[in-house]
């Protein structure tokens, strides 16, 4: 039988996979996969750090809903993509990371460029693998695929020694997956089915809780559908946004620290929460102690663990959103018959009443300074919400969430769960990569830009045409908000500069155009000019004013019942 | 605080053990002990984890989360056949040293190496057993303890039955 090499195997084992592209920087350790990428089909995105790499391959999942893949060699280069990897985990992406290790004589004797990587990535991936042989790599790499793909999505790591790389095996395409620990359930179980759709039916103040889930797992259909079927009032997390139209009347927006006063409001006085992929986060539940008192609650959910980790389920669903989601309205058809469906009218009167008494809103005023929200409003406006949008973290990322109506899934791309400052520009670099077609608009503040701007360089010279839109206030805004609020106005680091750097400058040093506005008069042209370029990446710098705070908000640890609509309620 | 006994089945491969309490140690669940050995079946290894904590529910739904876990099954107190190995090193001095012996042989303990003025026993048996001992030795001064941790096995379901019926 003829063999390969272990760095053909990996190249032959990715393109089963069906990858197209690879966001990376070689080294070392990992030269051999690099010179077989050389006759590879796959594109390569060289990246200026691995943590763009990885969440360029966050980006492209995100926006794909297939695996992003990403390449980093031993030591260092892996060691940066920790980060990214902490980052996919939280927010269950379906990232795989292939790191290259020095050759297995070496390891544990403190070689160059020796870091354990298999334990470092241990606690920040679904599951990881340290291949010492080239005959085990094809197998390594397909579940590495099957794992981050199914279930409840996530990084896989798979560390591959160099000399694994080098040496030779026989190739026999993919292996079959030998993971008898490993069976993810997808339908939900018919009595809970059952339970869940009588709960629905007795309660009186229901609410859709629905989480990132639905979009990993493409609900959004089914999720509309049996919205509309029972007539329910639905939230979205931040994970979820667009996974129900904006626009649609049953969506009542995102709940939490930063949520719609409506949707906040509506989880704290439901007395039935439908949760559909979501987690119970502390930014959506405050104090636990305090959140929903009079709720049951629905938890469907694919990993088991999710359910009763924060709170107690009393009809707990183990399954995958989509199918579960169909099996509820099917049961609902068969429950009610020709009977026609509760309107729930009383709480939607209810819920209708909040919303006008406590709309989202900001005045822009016309001298100035700019308002992030205008911008965001204007953005939305000339793209006709035709975009996919990247933010990074902190008050433009919230901004953008309440601001921005969101239509379909998978246009919606942030770091919820770990809140990585720096995630908006290489996250968009990727989701461009596997969205050409796509307008992609990363919406970043100032400080995120300047953890990542240099992927922009990459992006230049890759021809991958992101437009971002910085918004500058010469802050770490959300912590300059947090010390106004809570720490005496003393702003201790909190402060950057409008001027350095000069973002027009280093935009056009990287390649790409850019473009600024410090006047609400300018915003409007401004975006006009930067939506009009095609042909290379393009940074629309806004300077706004750093001392607009974010609301409405729920202090850290506070209740839901007491929701600060604006400073005069401090 | 309440302790609970579990067992876990995982496959036998590199690094699993790792996994394990790399898991505990991110959850912030608490082992009191663990063991870990082969089965009869050479792809598996049982690990044997007796944890602190009030309610199990989230630390077996992590446990079964690693991908290389198999089974996990928490047993109630006295469903399972559960045992410990103990040495216990004491002072002995020889005019004393016959009345340790004669009393350590009540609790099925095994002289197993003695020194001018130590004497060192093993013990298998139930960890109640082994505290009894424990607390027995203490009145000759102990000079080292070493324990193996819980190994455990349910017991066989036919059995049960007849013992709750008896
Ligand atoms: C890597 C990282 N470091 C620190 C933080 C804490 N943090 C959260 S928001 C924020 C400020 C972000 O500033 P900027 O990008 O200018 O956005 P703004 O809040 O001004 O919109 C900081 C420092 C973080 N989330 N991530």
């Amino acid at each position: 039988m003829t063999t390969i090499t272990g760095a053909e195997i990996l190249m032959r084992s990715l393109e089963l996979e069906g990858v197209d592209v690879v966001f990376g920087l070689p080294g070392g350790a990992i030269l051999k996969a690099y010179d077989s990428l050389y006759d590879s089909s796959i594109r390569h995105v060289l990246v200026r750090h691995e943590q763009g790499g990885g969440h360029m391959a966050s980006g492209y999942a995100h926006a794909t809903g297939r695996v992003g893949v990403t390449f980093a060699t031993s030591g260092p280069g892996a060691t940066n993509l920790v980060t990214p990897l902490a980052d996919a985990y939280m927010d269950s992406i379906p990232v795989v990371a292939i790191t290259a290790q020095v050759a297995s004589t070496s390891i544990g004797l403190d070689a160059f460029q020796e870091a354990h990587t298999w334990g470092i990535s241990m606690p920040c991936t679904k599951h990881n693998y340290l291949v010492t042989e080239p005959d085990e790599i094809a197998a390594a790499v397909h579940e590495a695929f099957h794992l981050a793909s199914t279930g409840r999505p996530g990084p896989v790591l798979v560390d591959i020694t160099k000399d694994a790389l080098t040496g030779t095996a026989a190739f026999g395409g993919r292996k079959i997956i030998d993971l008898p620990g490993y069976k993810p359930s997808v339908k939900g179980h018919p009595k809970q089915v059952k339970a869940a759709v009588d709960l629905i039916l007795e309660s009186s103040r229901p609410v859709l809780y629905a989480g990132g889930g639905t979009i990993r797992a493409g609900a959004s259909e089914e999720l509309v559908k049996f919205a509309e079927r029972l007539n329910l009032p639905v939230v979205t997390t931040l994970m979820a946004r667009g996974t129900i139209p904006d626009s649609h009347p049953n969506t009542l927006g995102m709940p939490g620290m930063h949520g719609v006063y409506t949707a906040s409001t509506a989880m704290q006085k439901s007395d039935l929460l439908i949760n559909i992929g979501a987690r119970f986060d502390d930014r959506v539940t405050g104090d636990p102690d305090f959140f929903a008192p009079d709720a049951a609650v629905i938890h469907v959910d694919v990993d088991p663990a999710e359910i009763g980790k924060i709170r107690e389920a009393q009809v707990p669903i183990v399954g995958d959103a989509k199918v579960v989601l169909g099996q509820l309205l099917t049961q609902v058809n068969k429950r009610l018959g020709d009977q026609p469906a509760p309107e729930w009218t009383e709480w939607w009167s209810t819920l209708r009443g909040w919303q006008e008494a406590h709309p989202l809103g900001y005045v822009q005023d016309p001298d100035g300074p700019i308002q992030q929200q205008h911008v965001i409003s204007e953005l939305h406006r000339l793209t006709s919400g035709d975009a996919i949008v990247v933010a990074g973290v902190g008050q433009h990322q919230m901004w953008a969430s309440q601001f921005w109506g969101f239509e379909r899934p998978n246009t919606w791309i942030n770091s919820g769960g770990l809140g990585t400052m720096g995630y908006a520009v290489p996250a968009a670099i990727g989701a461009q990569a596997g969205c050409p077609d796509d307008t992609v608009i990363a919406i970043d503040g100032d400080g995120c830009f300047q953890m990542t701007f240099q992927e922009l360089i990459t992006a230049a010279l890759e021809g991958i045409p992101v437009k971002v839109v910085v918004m500058n206030n010469a802050n770490l805004g959300m912590v300059r908000q947090w010390q106004r609020l809570f720490y005496s106005e003393r702003y201790s680091a909190s402060e950057l500069s409008f001027t350095n750097p000069d973002i027009v400058m280093l935009a056009e040093a990287m390649g790409c155009v850019g473009l600024r506005a410090d006047h609400p008069d300018d915003v409007t042209a401004t975006l006009e000019k930067g939506l009009a370029v095609e042909d290379r990446p393009v940074v629309m710098e806004f300077r706004c004013d750093p001392d607009a705070m974010v609301f409405p908000m729920i202090p850290a640890g506070g209740s839901n019942d007491n929701i600060v609509l604006g400073p005069e309620d401090l | 605080m309440p302790q609970h006994l579990i067992s876990v089945t995982v496959e036998n491969k590199p690094g699993v053990l790792a996994r394990v309490s790399s898991m505990f140690a991110r959850r912030d669940f608490n082992i009191h002990s663990l063991t870990v050995g082969p089965t009869e079946d050479p792809t598996r290894s049982r690990m044997t984890v007796v944890v602190d904590g009030p309610v199990m529910e989230q630390v077996v739904k992590q446990l079964y989360k690693l991908v290389n876990t198999i089974k996990v099954s928490e047993h109630a107190p006295g469903e399972a056949i559960e045992r410990e190995i103990m040495l216990i090193r004491v002072n002995a001095d020889p005019q004393r040293r016959s009345e340790i012996v004669e009393a350590a042989t009540l609790f099925g303990a095994e002289a197993v190496d003695v020194g001018p003025s130590t004497v060192t026993f093993q013990v298998v048996g139930e960890p109640e057993q082994l505290a009894n001992f424990h607390e027995l030795m203490k009145t000759y001064g102990i000079v080292s303890l070493v324990k193996s941790g819980r190994i455990a096995m349910a017991r066989d379901a036919k059995n049960q039955k007849q013992q709750r019926s008896a």
